[in-house]
C-alpha cells in the first residue's frame, strides 16, 4: 500500500514541478507548484513527518501560494514564451543540458553513496515521531536558539517586503511642502527668487527615507 | 519503499527547480523554481531524519519552510516594486548592475 501511495505521490510531485517550469501562464504555473506541494506532503506523511506534512500543506499551499496568486493577479501574469528575443536558444539548450547533469550527478550522489541505512526503510522510530508535541518541545529545547532566529528573520522579512512594496511618495509629499513653505515666506520674493529657494529645498534632498 | 528512492525524487525536483531557474526569464517563475529546490531539499532532510530515527531533520525542514516564506516576501516585494517603476518584469531587460 506504500508502495503505490509513494509513487501516486511522486508522480504527482514531478509533474507539478515539470508544470511549474514549463507553463507559459505564471498564474497556471502557481497553480502546479500547489498540486507539487499536497503531493509533496503525501510524501512527507509516508515519512512519518506528521508536523512538517501539515505545516506544508497550511503555510505553503495554503498562505504562501495565496501571495503569490496576488502577485500574479497584480503584475498580471504576463505570457512569456519559452523561446524569443533576449537570451539565446544555444544558451537555453546549455542551461537545459546543466540540468539533466545536475540530475546525473545528483543520481551518482545518491544511489553510489555507501550509507547502509538508504536502502532500509528507514530505522526504528518511537510512538509519536514526528507528532507536534515532540517537536514542540524539542523546538523549545534543544533548538530554541534557532527557533528565535527564525522569528526574528520573518520579522525582518515583513518590514523588508513592506518597505520595498510601499507607494514611493515621499517626494513628491517632501516638494509640495517646501513650495507651501515658500508660498508662507516669500510674501515680497519675485518668481526668479522662488525658484531659486525651490531648488535650494530640493538641494536639501528628501527627507530620510 | 528504501530511503533511496525519496532521494532520487528529491534529485529530480532540484534539477528541475535548478533548470527552471536557468531556462525562464519571469522572475516570479524563477521564485517559483527556487521554491521548488528548496522543497526537494526539504524532502531529502525529511528522508534522513527517516533513515536516522530522530527528528532533528524534520526541525530543519521547518526552519528552510520559514526561511522560504521570508524569501517568498522579499523576492515578491521586488517584484511589485519593479512593477510601481514600470520596469520590465523580466529578468534579461534588467541588467542595470551588469548581471
Amino acid at each position: 500500500m506504500a508502495e503505490v501511495i509513494f509513487f501516486i505521490a511522486a508522480i504527482g510531485v514531478i509533474a507539478g514541478a515539470l508544470g511549474t517550469v514549463l507553463l507559459r501562464n505564471a498564474f497556471y504555473a502557481v497553480l502546479s507548484l500547489v498540486g507539487h506541494l499536497i503531493s509533496l506532503a503525501a510524501l512527507f506523511l509516508l515519512l512519518r513527518a506528521e508536523f512538517v506534512a501539515a505545516a506544508q500543506v497550511v503555510v505553503y499551499a495554503g498562505a504562501v501560494m495565496v501571495l503569490y496568486v496576488f502577485v500574479v493577479a497584480y503584475v498580471g501574469g504576463v505570457d512569456q514564451d519559452m523561446t524569443g528575443a533576449g537570451t539565446g536558444t544555444a544558451l537555453r539548450g546549455i542551461s537545459a543540458l546543466f540540468g539533466i547533469v545536475l540530475l546525473v550527478e545528483l543520481c551518482i550522489a545518491v544511489l553510489g553513496s555507501s550509507l547502509r541505512s538508504l536502502d532500509t526503510q528507514g530505522t526504528g522510530f518511537f510512538a509519536g515521531f514526528g507528532s507536534p508535541p515532540e517537536i514542540g518541545e524539542l523546538l523549545l529545547t534543544k533548538f530554541l536558539l534557532a527557533f528565535e532566529a527564525a522569528s526574528f528573520l520573518l520579522l525582518i522579512a515583513a518590514v523588508g517586503a513592506v518597505i520595498l512594496a510601499r507607494r514611493r511618495s515621499g517626494l513628491e509629499e517632501a516638494h509640495e511642502v517646501s513650495v507651501a513653505d515658500l508660498m508662507r515666506s516669500g510674501e515680497g520674493g519675485t518668481l526668479s527668487d522662488e525658484k531659486e529657494r525651490g531648488s535650494l529645498a530640493e538641494a536639501a534632498g528628501p527627507p530620510n527615507l | 519503499m528504501s530511503i533511496s528512492w525519496y532521494l532520487v525524487v528529491s534529485a529530480f525536483v532540484f534539477s528541475i527547480g535548478a533548470g527552471g531557474v536557468l531556462v525562464r526569464r519571469n522572475p516570479l517563475v524563477i521564485l517559483l523554481c527556487i521554491e521548488l529546490m528548496l522543497n526537494a531539499a526539504n524532502l531529502a532532510l525529511v528522508a534522513f531524519a527517516r533513515a536516522n530515527g530522530d527528528m532533528e531533520g524534520q526541525i530543519f525542514a521547518i526552519i528552510v519552510m520559514v526561511v522560504a516564506a521570508c524569501e517568498v516576501a522579499v523576492g515578491l516585494g521586488l517584484i511589485v516594486a519593479l512593477y510601481r517603476r514600470r520596469l520590465p518584469i523580466d529578468v534579461d531587460e534588467l541588467r542595470e548592475l551588469q548581471g
